[in-house]
């Protein structure tokens, strides 16, 4: 199952757009195979530094292998479904 | 602006050289920009800033690296005596800030989570530096120049607000000039290859609100990290000794009138092979010898073939190198720029405390990357030695046979107190070394030449003599002597002949003085002898006299006296 993890800014643009283009992709692409976790670095930040998180939105999928990292308001569709393994 | 009411707070860096010329250091909760190409040293100057706040004051600071990986950093300033990891447990961290070649782009981002945790970061280490090493890098993958410069200003936002005093460094190349009209200070780095040899530079072009010392300044990097060259000052301070010191050996102090005054400059200027090191060796041996600490320091020569070449003269370094009072260092110039030459001698003159200094020579350091800052080197040299109060030989080999040219070289001869030529004169197949005083300040000095013999037991000054206004060196002062030697002895032999004529004759006169003296005495007696027969004589007429004119029963009247001879005339 595909484990998708989302570090964004509280209430910033980039994070907000971020949000909504994953929740499109996921709609179209994902069906409910899927678990998303949200994580707002603005209440954690310690935690997001620890896991690697520089800049926002930052998503990270976390299985199956390979791993892979998006950093960006996941405007560009087709390079975050590439990142993510899947086919459209 | 010195006169401000409310001067600008500032925090010494640590650089040396920075604060002066910065008047103090950098602002304190400002940003100041570092800006310049790869490997000019905008990473060390900005963790140098850190680790000095750290150790020097307490303060506690975030390192945020988006160019390289905290490893390759801490390695990178392993060269330096800053002892990074004891500090990286918790008064120093840094924050690993690359973004992954794999990590994907969609879209735009913004550093507001990335500020959001380092806040969280700095509150946790109660941090109150902060260094954005190498900002451009990121800034770059935003793509976008108008998304570079609101991110800009939102660090600058993040800062202010958080009361950081804070260091960006980024390569600049025209593309974010808008970050210096937003920061309080700007300091230019550059690295420029100059004649094979890298040389840095350091330029503070803008700082708000203060005063600074304006134009370029070289760069070097010693032991404890960046230093910055701060102009000579105009004022020239040393103490002027009257104390004498050797030179080396008796010859040569008599001619410099009794020796060298402690802490004075001497410089030994002449072609390759005129025995300026052995000079150099002797002076510095001397020194030894009165127990006074001494650093002998070689340009592109090793340590082990001068103390050989100069103990087959009778200049015995071992001993002293053995019991620690000589000190010597051996450095090829064209490893590094002029500049870091200068930073090594300083700390070397900081760690070894010599009270004399041989550089030998120190006109190979022309050599280390362009003539100007070898120039600025060889005259901050020797004010920095003298500033210590060291007495300092510094040879120098001028390409031809003319002092003046050295002068037209590094330009040492000038500040230098005593300057000593040796050149070679060539006569009747010889080569021979002259020496000649061409100046000695404060002084009476001789202002003969004088030949250098290097003998088993050490150079050896000897008289020149001048025949015809020609001077004679070599065989033909040899032959020289020899006629004069010659010449004396015909002399003392002619005296001699002379004196012993004299005292014969003196002899004679004294033998016929004797001889008179006993005719004299001779003549005396003889005449004592006269005077008495005489006497008797006279009385006995007399009394014969008398008997005859008793015997005829003559006249007594006509008898009494001598005038009986009278009576009969």
């Amino acid at each position: 199952m595909l484990k998708l993890r989302l570090y964004v800014a509280g209430g910033a643009p980039n994070s907000v757009r971020a949000i909504a283009n994953l929740a499109a992709i996921c709609k179209e692409h994902l069906h409910s195979a899927f678990k998303l976790e949200i994580i707002d670095v603005l209440k954690f930040p310690l935690r997001a530094l620890a896991d690697g998180v520089l800049v926002t939105p930052h998503l990270a999928k976390l299985s199956p292998f390979p791993a892979a990292k998006v950093v960006g308001n996941l405007s560009d569709r087709a390079s975050v479904l590439t990142a993510l393994g899947i086919s459209e | 602006m010195a006169g401000m009411a409310n001067p600008l707070p500032k925090i010494a860096t640590g650089i040396g050289g920075f604060d002066e010329l910065s008047r103090g250091g950098l602002p304190r909760h400002q940003t100041t920009l570092l800006k310049g190409g790869p490997g000019s040293g905008k990473t060390v100057f900005a963790l140098q800033c850190l680790v000095n706040a750290v150790r020097e004051r307490r303060e506690r600071g975030l390192f945020v690296a988006f160019e390289e990986s905290t490893r390759q950093i801490v390695a990178n300033a392993a060269g330096f005596d800053w002892r990074l990891s004891a500090l990286m447990k918790r008064k120093l961290c840094f924050v690993d800030a690359r973004l992954a070649p794999e990590v994907v782009h969609s879209g735009e981002f913004d550093l507001s989570g990335m500020l959001a945790m380092l806040k969280a970061k700095k509150d946790e280490l109660g941090a109150s530096w902060i260094v954005f090493d190498g900002i451009d890098v990121l800034l770059t993958l935003l793509h976008d120049p108008a998304a570079e410069m609101r991110e800009i200003y939102r660090i600058r936002d993040w800062l202010v607000a958080n009361q950081m005093s804070a260091l960006i460094t980024a390569k600049t190349n025209g593309d974010y000039d808008f970050m210096q009209f937003m920061v309080h200070c700007v300091v230019d780095l550059a690295r420029r290859i100059e004649h094979g040899v890298s040389l840095h530079r350091l330029q503070i072009t803008k700082y708000r609100g203060s005063d600074f010392m304006a134009g370029e300044f070289p760069v070097s990097f010693g032991p404890s990290g960046m230093e910055v060259a701060p102009p000579e000052p105009a004022e020239i301070r040393h103490q002027a000794s009257t104390e004498r010191i050797s030179a080396g050996f008796q010859r040569l102090d008599t001619m410099l009138g009794g020796g060298l005054f402690r802490g004075s400059s001497t410089l030994i200027t002449g072609l390759p092979g005129t025995s300026k090191t052995t000079l150099a060796g002797k002076f510095a041996e001397a020194a030894c010898r009165r127990g006074e600490r001494t650093l002998f320091v070689s340009f592109d020569e090793g340590a082990e073939p001068i103390v050989r070449n100069l103990a087959s003269v009778g200049i015995q370094f071992r001993p002293h190198l053995k019991s620690g009072l000589l000190h010597m260092y051996s450095a090829r110039t064209e490893s590094i720029g002029a500049e870091d030459h200068l930073v090594k001698l300083k700390s070397l003159i900081r760690d070894v405390r010599p009270r004399c200094m041989v550089v030998d020579p120190l006109s190979a350091i022309a050599k280390a990357g362009g003539l100007s800052a070898a120039r600025a080197v060889a005259s901050r040299l020797i004010y920095m030695v003298k500033d210590a109060g060291i007495t300092v030989f510094i040879t120098a080999i001028n390409e031809g046979d003319d002092p003046s040219t050295e002068a037209t070289d590094l330009q040492v001869s000038t500040i230098a107190d005593t300057w000593i030529h040796l050149s070679y004169v060539i006569r009747s197949g010889e080569r021979n070394r002259a020496l000649t005083i061409i100046k000695s300040r404060g002084t009476w000095h001789s202002n003969q030449v004088r030949e250098l013999i290097l003998g088993a037991s050490g150079p050896v000054l000897a008289d020149v003599y001048s025949a015809g206004g020609e001077v004679l060196m070599g065989t033909l002062r040899w032959e020289k002597e020899d006629e004069e030697r010659g010449k004396t002895l015909q002399r003392r032999a002619e005296f001699d002949h002379k004196r012993r004529e004299l005292q014969v004759s003196e002899a004679d006169t004294r033998a016929r003085i004797k001889a008179m003296e006993s005719d004299l005495a001779r003549q005396r007696t003889e005449l004592a002898l006269y005077s008495s027969d005489n006497e008797a004589r006279i009385v006995s007429t007399t009394e014969r006299e008398k008997e005859l004119h008793r015997i005829r029963g003559g006249d007594a009247a006509k008898a009494n006296g001598s005038n009986g001879s009278r009576s009969s005339r």
